[in-house]
């Protein structure tokens, strides 16, 4: 099957106030490639990942645009056939694995649940998977874990037990938000290695949503620049780094600390650049009319 | 660690069921009026009286008096009921049951009730079910047991009689029970008709004991699932493809049932008290019934009896929620 | 925030609904021999079990009918809420003081005597509140002062609880530090500068313990054990009601809502108040 992966058109959505939070999104993920989101906080890019799972909060609402997973169109589904196709077909990576496991329950059945009770495989299959996945996480010993509570275990086993989790049920589209921000910098290159090989080994799908241009520049081959929930600038990771087209894809380069020379190139991002983008956005929003809702 | 809980919950029990037998001594002895006085026909002697003082041990000290009762109790002797010439404990075991039977149905129906509010009020947060919910639940808490009861009599005894209004069971039946449990025996024996017709007579009480405790656990029950539902593990949940009703039971509830369990100790103990004002109102034969026609009878060692098995109750309830929620938090059973 | 202040935009009209039930319960029971229609102790065995006005069979002047005595129900519904408002008053009034005093020292002051003011109120708290009060009444007499007295003993223990918890939340604040730096005894910082913060949850729950009491009122006269037989009290009524459930339903629908109403108007005011009061939620 050759169908673009996730493919979004024209994703806008707004809070209750009004605002926009999304402005006319639109992006693609070929299967098996790693597509970065990277922005600011507050960019709209863990939206983005949120919309296409389908837990955006309450106060946000999508008012037009299509997701399309696999070539199904999300939003022409019933909401139970929406949510099968997302458990089935799609996972989650998030940003902070002490938040992200249920303090109450066992290692086990969390990792096991979905691919029991959604996907329908029997008990044995299923923890002879999840103890296949620990061990490519480099868990080595997986029964303790797996009988563990979450406040039994250090943040990065954490993490590397709810990537195993992602990758079990063979999802075509992960979706890792921030999966490093939370972790210590020398667990967080552990990680990124690690869902990196998963990633090649697998040939899984990610979108990968980050605020850190070096991350972006490690795992992606594709690149959406995010300003206030705007797409401004799509490329080829490499191509982007050699040659930032737009400005604002420039200033964030310029604000982002270099491994060679950490402190010489460190500036907050452009004050003008700022400028000029609000009164493009600001103008666009005043022409912008939702096709419905 | 959770032994050394336990054993300390266990000293601070006993200091607390000692400061109540301490108390009602206290205040039944301060009582004007003779109940001895009460018990014998009009023209009794000076001498029948002393004699009948003698046998009740009412001659001596207070301080006296209470030890003598105390070591009694010790020994599961609670002493004998004035008016009605029977063994305390065994008066207060024949009717407990009733009572137990009584408050176990509340507790079980103010749970359903409040559960499944709460359940569907997050489910449905920010809409106008949930907003109904609220009212309903701020409705039923303000209004006391003794008004539900007495609303419900009129409804559902006068307007539409559909219970019974009065008693535990239909006099005219007969009854093959051992014990006193009549509830749980009539399960247990198969005689259906027998438990359909001591639910009739128990339903309204025990509604009217449950409502208010439903309303607690409706509106903390939500609340505390509400901020569970936005914690990254429940939208992890939700993303592995399980429905909203699956995530709530499955991942939200045991979390966020932990607060709400604490106080619905608290407030099991208020319905069991509640018990007491239901139970007269519905005539229904348990202890709290007894309990006032005690305090009209002067029964003082009845009285005491009576209480001290309420606040025996009332601790170990507390008790065992401690030691539940001990139990059901892992970072508290391994820490 | 938000969530508060949309419950105080709801409780607006509510609010005035339970102000203005209590306001005119309360001045119908100060001017009752202006008001009730008939005298409430007045029996006339031909006037016995009147149905309410819109019923055929009604007497004019008995607008909600009369019990088996022939009694007028409106009337001693008026005079009933004398009793229940002078015990709501003066029975949450003493709870108040009581339980306050102490939960501000166990809560200030800590140690041996927050020890020694738990552990009482613990012991309280193991007794079945309906009867330790019936109880209460049966040794001190009926009579409008042991109902008092029998309530604020065995209710005190509500303030006690609360203010203790939120006066040792306020000890631990930096201005009560400061104050303690700035060299006020500590007596003169309990009062001056926790005592106000507190002031909001002791105003709710005062009206809120009003309502309770007017409960216990009407349960103590239920059960015949609260004021004399003679006076008409509200729960004195229902216990009639109770028993002629069957020939004259309106002996106790009547008593009944009056008391619901009451209930649920003191404890909606008591919510509106602290919400007014309360400086984080304004």
């Amino acid at each position: 099957m050759s169908a673009t992966c996730l493919e979004i058109r024209n994703l806008s959505a707004v809070l209750a106030n009004g605002q926009r939070v999304l402005r006319s999104v639109s992006l693609a993920v070929e299967p098996g490639e790693v597509r970065a989101l990277v922005g600011e906080s507050g960019a709209g890019k863990t939206m983005i990942g949120k919309a296409v799972l389908g837990v955006l909060p309450l106060s946000v609402r999508i008012v037009e645009g299509d997701m399309l997973l696999e070539g199904e169109n999300l939003g022409r589904l019933s909401p139970k056939a929406r949510r099968t196709l997302i458990g089935t077909r799609t996972a989650l990576i998030p940003q902070d694995p002490l938040t992200a496991l249920n303090p109450s329950r066992r290692i086990g059945p969390q990792m096991t649940d979905r691919l029991v009770r959604i996907l329908g495989w029997n008990g044995e299959r299923a923890d002879q998977r999840i103890r296949q996945l620990l061990e490519e996480v480099q868990i080595r010993d997986p029964d303790r874990v797996l009988k563990s509570y979450p406040h039994e275990l250090s943040g990065g086993m954490r993490q590397r037990v709810l990537i195993a989790a992602a990758f079990a049920a063979e999802p075509r589209l992960i979706v890792a938000d921030e999966p490093t921000t939370a972790l210590d910098v020398t667990v967080q290159k552990q990680i990124l290695r690690l869902i990196a090989q998963l990633q090649r080994e697998h040939g899984t799908a990610i979108l990968f949503v980050t605020h850190d241009l070096g991350v972006v520049a490690k795992i992606s081959q594709k690149v959406s620049v995010l300003y206030a929930g705007k797409v401004v600038e799509e490329a080829e990771t490499a191509a982007l780094f050699a040659a930032p087209q737009h400005p604002y894809t420039r200033a964030l380069m310029a604000a982002t600390p270099r491994y060679t020379d950490p402190l010489a190139s460190l500036k907050p991002v452009d004050e003008a650049v700022l400028a000029g983008l609000a009164a493009e956005i600001a103008a666009a929003d005043r022409a912008w009319r939702p096709r419905h809702g | 660690m959770l032994l050394q809980r336990f054993l300390i919950r266990l000293l601070t029990m006993a200091i607390t069921l000692f400061g109540v037998a301490v108390v009602v001594f206290v205040v039944i002895r301060v009582a004007p009026g003779d109940p001895i006085a009460m018990m014998l026909p009009p023209g009794a002697t000076d001498a029948d009286i002393a004699r009948l003082r003698a046998l009740y041990g009412l001659d001596k000290t207070i301080v006296q008096q209470f030890f003598i009762w105390l070591s009694g109790v010790v020994r599961g002797d609670f002493g004998t009921s004035i008016s009605l010439r029977q063994d305390v404990l065994g008066l207060v075991f024949n009717r407990l049951p009733a009572t137990l039977e009584l408050a176990i149905v509340a507790l079980l129906m103010a749970v359903a009730i409040g559960g499944t509010a709460a359940i569907l009020g997050a489910r449905e947060r920010g809409t106008a079910v949930e907003a109904g919910i609220d009212i309903a639940s701020g409705t039923a808490l303000s209004i006391p047991d003794f008004l539900w009861g007495l609303v419900l009599i009129l409804l559902f005894g006068v307007l539409v009689p559909v219970f019974d209004i009065s008693g535990r069971v239909s006099p005219q039946l007969d009854l093959p029970f051992v014990t006193q449990f009549y509830l749980f025996e009539s399960v247990l024996r198969l005689r259906f008709d027998l438990t359909w017709d001591l639910l009739k007579h128990m339903l309204m009480p025990a509604v009217a004991l449950a409502l208010p405790l439903a309303a607690i656990i409706a509106q903390l029950l939500k609340q505390s699932l509400k901020e569970v539902l936005d914690l990254d593990y429940v939208v992890l949940a939700r993303v592995k493809g399980f429905s909203e009703t699956q995530v709530i039971l499955r991942e939200a509830l045991k979390n966020a049932a932990l607060p709400t369990l604490t106080l619905v100790g608290v407030q099991f103990t208020f319905l069991i008290g509640g018990t007491v004002i239901v139970e007269r109102l519905f005539s229904y034969e348990g202890l709290g019934n007894m309990a006032i026609d005690a305090v009209i009878n002067r029964d003082l060692p009845l009285i005491q009896g009576i209480v001290l098995v309420f606040a025996l109750l009332f601790v170990l309830i507390n008790l065992t929620v401690d030691m539940m929620y001990a139990l059901l938090n892992p970072r508290l059973r391994h820490g | 925030m938000d969530e508060a202040r949309m419950i105080r935009r709801g409780l607006g009209p509510r609010l005035w609904l339970a102000g203005g039930w209590l306001l005119l319960a309360l001045l119908a029971a100060i001017f009752a021999p202006l008001v009730a229609p008939q005298d409430p102790l007045a029996q006339d065995l031909m006037l016995e079990r009147l149905p309410p006005f819109w019923m055929s069979g009604a007497e004019p002047g008995y607008w909600l009918g009369t019990d088996s005595l022939g009694r007028d129900l409106l009337s001693r519904l008026i005079f009933g809420g004398r009793i229940a408002f002078v015990v709501a008053f003066a029975a949450a009034f003493a709870a108040c003081l009581v339980g306050s005093t102490l939960g501000l020292i166990a809560g200030y002051f800590g140690g041996w005597a927050d020890r020694i003011i738990s552990r009482i109120v613990d012991i309280w708290m193991a007794f079945p509140p309906v009867l330790f009060a019936i109880l209460l009444v049966a040794v001190l007499g009926t009579g409008l002062s042991s109902v008092i007295i029998a309530i604020a003993v065995i209710d005190w223990t509500r303030f006690c609880r609360v203010i203790r918890a939120e006066t040792m939340g306020q000890s631990r604040m930096d201005y009560v530090e400061n104050a303690r730096i700035a060299g006020y005894g500590r007596i003169g910082i309990m009062l001056r500068e926790v005592l106000p913060n507190v002031v909001p949850s002791i105003v709710a729950l005062l009206s809120l313990e009003m309502g309770i009491a007017v409960i216990v009122e009407a349960i103590l006269s239920f059960v015949n054990l609260s004021i004399s037989t003679d006076d008409p009290t509200w729960g004195g009524i229902i216990a009639e009601g109770r028993l002629s459930i069957h020939q004259a339903w309106w002996v106790l629908v009547f008593p009944l809502i009056t008391l619901i109403l009451t209930v649920l108007s003191f404890s909606q005011f008591g919510e509106a108040l602290r919400a007014r009061f309360d400086p984080v939620l304004r």
